[in-house]
Parts: structure tokens; C-alpha cells; sequence
């Protein structure tokens, strides 16, 4: 079979709407339009139905109850949601969270927003394989902790969190358990009764869904979570989340997380063969090449290599036709390397050098044979030109060597 | 990012990648850039001794292929310089030759401290061959 370029490997990033689900949302556009709060009329009424529908489709992907999900923009808004939300209701209890390094922005950076605001936050460390230890979150619990904020499942390095142990940490001390599980969701068992999760944030276009909807699953009982709303208005979604229901999008969440419920089994099972697959050839035919993370507690479609000696834009230049992400600073916005694979200690240099390679419903055998081989010429290419590959292989340390950083004038 | 035409060129075919023998007293040697700045680059220069002339130049980069670009399109231009001549080579020049967007402008900088570090050690291996070919002359003499 020929291959079509180009390769799409960032399923991380975003994912194509499948066309099960864009076939479920048409309707909705035109002929069902309804706004769903309009309670005086069918067309009100049949989206009102249409999101109820999707409310317990996604509800039934994490073990939910309805009334447990509330819709919200994406999982950036869940996030703030989740956060802002419980520090505000519960801002006469306590005003410290725990979070962890590894985080995504919209977690990290609404602790920081809320650390201007009075509340104290600890960010825990990772560990090598990029999971943080129970010991450091139990030592970092206080009387005056109202929130533990960490990830399910990293977006860089895949690396799952020990979410059960957390929520039994959690409940144990009486304090809300918060989780991003924007990666795993609907990819792994992900259930929020069994890993005594309070609230997780969920995003549609992770999962084969449209974007710009998202949704906070937020626990009704023992305990009933209150939070304060962000958004001011009508009071939709029990008055957490007001703002009028972007019904089309809700009904592709639910059709979309429907699928992957039925799906999950054998798409996880053929996604870990394809990333060990690609993970095996380009071993075989590369030396020094690391993977960041764990790889035992790691989503099946995840795997992020630094390719030592390497730097990561110039490896993305070489592959030009595959679409995948590198962790180097160069293609970051900030200019710096990325501050999870930093988190595990392995240097920036190797951080430089990481690519991270999503695999999704659509990644074929032939396609992960292509992007390993091409790797592999563009890799051994440019170690050539590499100097750090030179002194390497001429035996020099060059974690002691003396770098000339300061310019020469 | 969009790259230009110049840096693309340069990333796939890079002018004078290799190594020159560092020893080498006509051989000057410039290695700049950290690896946890994400840039290393190594820039050599060869003099011939009878011309002052550079005639050789060769480089590995560790880098973006900015960076790639930069220090390829140096090697380039240092071919046929004196030593002299080399160091009036600016970071400008190498932005303007291949327009760099201003996010890429250090590549440019790493490009010229290279050339200059290159020409440094070329400078301190020819003050230092003086002094013993001087101890050297002198007994005879």
C-alpha cells in the first residue's frame, strides 16, 4: 500500500474528528439547532436531548453518573474550572494545593495565578521515570490543603501518574483530588469511582472529537464537590458553568467518547504493538537513543526518544513530511526546552533532542516503518555533522567538558 | 516555522562538513555554544602558510538548521580571506545572506564568535610556533 504524506503522528496534540462522529454532529448544525436552555419548544427540547444523550455517553466512558458532567470549552477551561473553583468555594478551609512539575500549562499556570492571589501551591518533583512519589505528596499534605491537582497521563512523555494511590491519599485525608485526564481518557480504563477521582478535566479533540468542547467531571456524592463558578450568566451546567451549549460539538464529544469506550480494548492493544514496533527499529538501527519516562506506567501510543547528540528542530527539518513534536527549546514558543523532560533530570541537552511520537486510530504498520527508517538516515546524517557526536566517539566526557557560552569579542 | 530557501539549501547540503587536523599549527580551531543551549558549533580554518590565505574551512554543528545554515554559509565565505579579512565577517552579513527571522538571529552570533574563536587559536598556535621556532633558531644562530 502507498503511502500518503504527509504522516500524521501528533495525536498528542490534536486528533482528527472521526467521520462516525462528524456523521452524529451534521444534524445539529442545521437541522436541529436548537439552543438547549430554550425550554419552551421542541427545537429546544430535542437538544436539549441531544446533549443529555452525549452527557451520559461521556459519563459512561469514566464511570460517571450524568449529572456528574458538566460541558465546558475544552479541557484548558476544565482545568481552570477544577482549580479556581474549588480555591474560591473552599477558600475558608485552606489555601494550599498540591500539583506536581510535570503538569500541563493550564494547571501550572492557574496555580501560579492563584499564588498571586494568596493561595500557597507545591509543585511536586517527578522522579527519573517522570512520576512523582506518594511519600513527597503525603509529606506535602497540610491542614490547610484543599486540592491535589495531578495529571492521569503526561502529554509529552505519556508517563501515567499513580492516580489510585493519589485518590486513596486523597480520601484519606478529606482532601479533593482533581486530575487532567485529557490523555488517557478514552485511550486506557480510565474510572473515576475505582481511582477515587473528585473532578477530571476531559477534551473531545484528544479523543477523535470536535474542538472547543470539553468537559469537568465534578463528583456529586461522598463528597459532593461545590465549586465556584469562572463564568457569569445564565446558569447552565447546575450553574457551574454558564454560557450557552455549543449542542454540535457536545453531540460529537459524546458520539466520540462513545467510540472509544467500545473501541478502547483493541485500539490500545494494536497502538502498544505499533509504538513497540517503532520503538524496536529505530533501537535496532541507532545507538544512544533514550526514552524519556517510564515505560512500564505509559499510555500504549506514546513514546518520546532523545536522539543524543542530536538537535530536535534539525531532526524535525529532516522529516519533514511526518508531523510529529520535538521538546526542543527552538520549537518551542518560550525558547526553552521543555520544563517536563527537564522535570526528569536527564539534562537539557537530551531535552534538545527529544521527539515525541503520538500514534492514533489512523497510524498504520507501513506508516510507523517509514518514519523509523527516515529517522534513522536523518539521525545517522546528522551526527555526522554533529561536533558533540565527534567528541563523543573521540572519547570525551562532555558532561564535564567546559563550554564556551560567552561570546568571543 | 517557514525557513528560507538559503537555509534549506544549506540544511540539505551542507558546504564543508568534516574536520581538519586540530594539531596542525596553519589550523585554527573554534568550538562554541553549550549542548544545553540546544547550539554547538565547531568551525575550523586552515592557513596556508605561504599566502596567509584560508584555504581550507570545515564545521559540525550541533543546532537548528539555522544554525547549520549559519555556520555552513561561513565556512563559504572564509574560503579566500586572510585571517584579517575573516574577522571583518559580521553576524549581519549571515542574517542578511539567508534571511534569519529575528527569533534565529543568535544562530548568526554563534556563526561569527565561531569564526572568531577559529581565528584566535590560529592566531595563539602561530605566536607560540614564533617563540619556539625563535628557541629553536637561537642555538645555532
Amino acid at each position: 500500500m502507498a503511502i500518503k504524506l504527509p504522516i500524521y503522528m501528533d495525536y498528542h496534540a490534536t486528533t482528527p474528528v472521526d467521520p462516525r462522529v462528524l456523521e452524529a454532529m451534521v444534524p445539529y448544525f442545521t437541522e436541529h439547532f436548537g439552543n438547549a436552555a430554550s425550554r419552551n419548544h421542541p427545537f429546544g427540547w430535542e437538544a436539549e436531548e441531544a446533549v443529555e444523550k452525549a452527557r451520559k455517553q461521556v459519563a459512561e466512558l469514566i464511570g460517571a453518573n450524568a449529572k456528574e458532567i458538566v460541558f465546558t470549552s475544552g479541557a484548558t477551561e476544565s482545568d481552570n474550572l477544577a482549580i479556581k473553583g474549588v480555591a474560591g468555594m473552599y477558600r475558608e478551609k485552606g489555601n494550599h494545593l498540591i500539583t506536581a512539575v510535570t503538569e500541563h500549562k493550564a494547571v501550572i499556570d492557574t496555580c501560579k495565578h492563584l499564588e498571586k492571589e494568596g493561595y500557597r501551591v507545591t509543585y511536586l518533583p517527578v522522579q527519573k521515570d517522570g512520576r512523582i512519589s506518594l511519600d513527597e505528596l503525603k509529606a506535602a499534605i497540610s491542614d490547610k490543603t484543599i486540592l491535589i491537582t495531578i495529571m492521569a497521563a503526561n502529554n509529552e512523555i505519556g508517563v501515567i501518574q499513580p492516580i489510585a494511590g493519589i485518590g486513596a491519599i486523597a480520601k484519606e485525608k478529606g482532601i479533593l483530588f482533581h486530575t487532567d485526564a485529557v490523555q488517557m481518557a478514552g485511550k486506557v480504563p480510565f474510572n473515576v469511582n475505582d481511582l477515587k477521582v473528585d473532578m477530571a478535566s476531559l477534551s473531545a479533540h484528544k479523543m477523535y472529537g470536535p474542538k472547543g468542547v470539553g468537559a469537568l467531571f465534578v463528583r456529586r456524592r461522598n463528597p459532593r464537590v461545590l465549586l465556584a463558578p469562572i463564568i457569569d450568566g445564565g446558569g447552565h451546567e447546575r450553574g457551574m458553568r454558564s454560557g450557552t451549549l455549543n449542542v454540535t460539538g457536545i453531540v460529537g464529544f459524546g458520539k466520540a467518547a462513545e467510540l472509544c469506550r467500545l473501541e478502547m480494548a483493541s485500539e490500545a492493544d494494536r497502538l502498544g504493538k505499533l509504538r513497540d514496533r517503532l520503538n524496536e527499529r529505530l533501537h535496532k538501527s541507532l545507538d544512544e537513543i533514550y526514552i524519556n519516562g517510564s515505560t512500564e506506567h505509559r499510555l500504549p501510543h506514546n513514546l518520546n526518544i532523545s536522539f543524543a547528540y542530536v538537535e530536535g528542530e534539525s531532526l524535525l527539518m529532516g522529516i519533514n513530511d511526518v508531523a510529529v513534536s520535538s521538546g526542543s527549546a527552538c520549537t518551542s514558543a518560550s525558547l526553552e526546552p521543555s520544563y517536563v523532560l527537564k522535570a526528569l533530570g536527564a539534562g537539557d541537552d537530551l531535552a534538545h533532542s527529544s521527539i515525541r511520537f503520538g500514534l492514533g486510530r489512523w497510524t498504520t504498520d507501513e506508516e510507523v516503518d517509514y518514519v523509523a527508517d527516515k529517522l534513522t538516515h536523518v539521525v545517522t546524517r546528522l551526527r555526522e555533522m554533529s561536533p558533540l557526536y565527534e567528541l563523543a566517539k573521540e572519547g570525551v566526557d562532555l558532561s564535564t567538558m567546559q563550554w564556551q557560552t560567552e561570546p568571543q569579542h | 516555522m517557514a525557513y528560507s530557501n538559503k537555509v534549506i539549501d544549506h540544511y540539505e547540503n551542507p558546504r564543508n562538513v568534516g574536520s581538519l587536523p586540530k594539531d596542525d599549527p596553519h589550523v585554527g580551531t573554534g568550538l562554541v555554544g553549550a549542548p544545553e543551549c540546544g547550539d554547538v558549533m565547531k568551525l575550523q580554518v586552515k592557513v596556508n602558510p605561504q599566502t596567509g590565505i584560508i584555504d581550507e574551512a570545515k564545521f559540525k554543528t550541533f543546532g537548528c538548521g539555522s544554525a547549520i545554515a549559519s555556520s555552513s554559509l561561513a565556512t563559504e565565505w572564509l574560503k579566500g580571506k586572510t585571517v584579517d579579512q575573516a574577522l571583518a565577517i559580521k553576524n549581519t552579513d549571515i542574517v542578511n545572506e539567508l534571511s534569519l527571522p529575528p527569533v534565529k538571529i543568535h544562530c548568526s552570533v554563534l556563526a561569527e564568535d565561531a569564526i572568531k574563536a577559529a581565528i584566535t587559536d590560529y592566531k595563539k598556535k602561530q605566536a607560540a610556533e614564533g617563540k619556539s621556532a625563535a628557541t629553536q633558531v637561537q642555538p645555532s644562530a
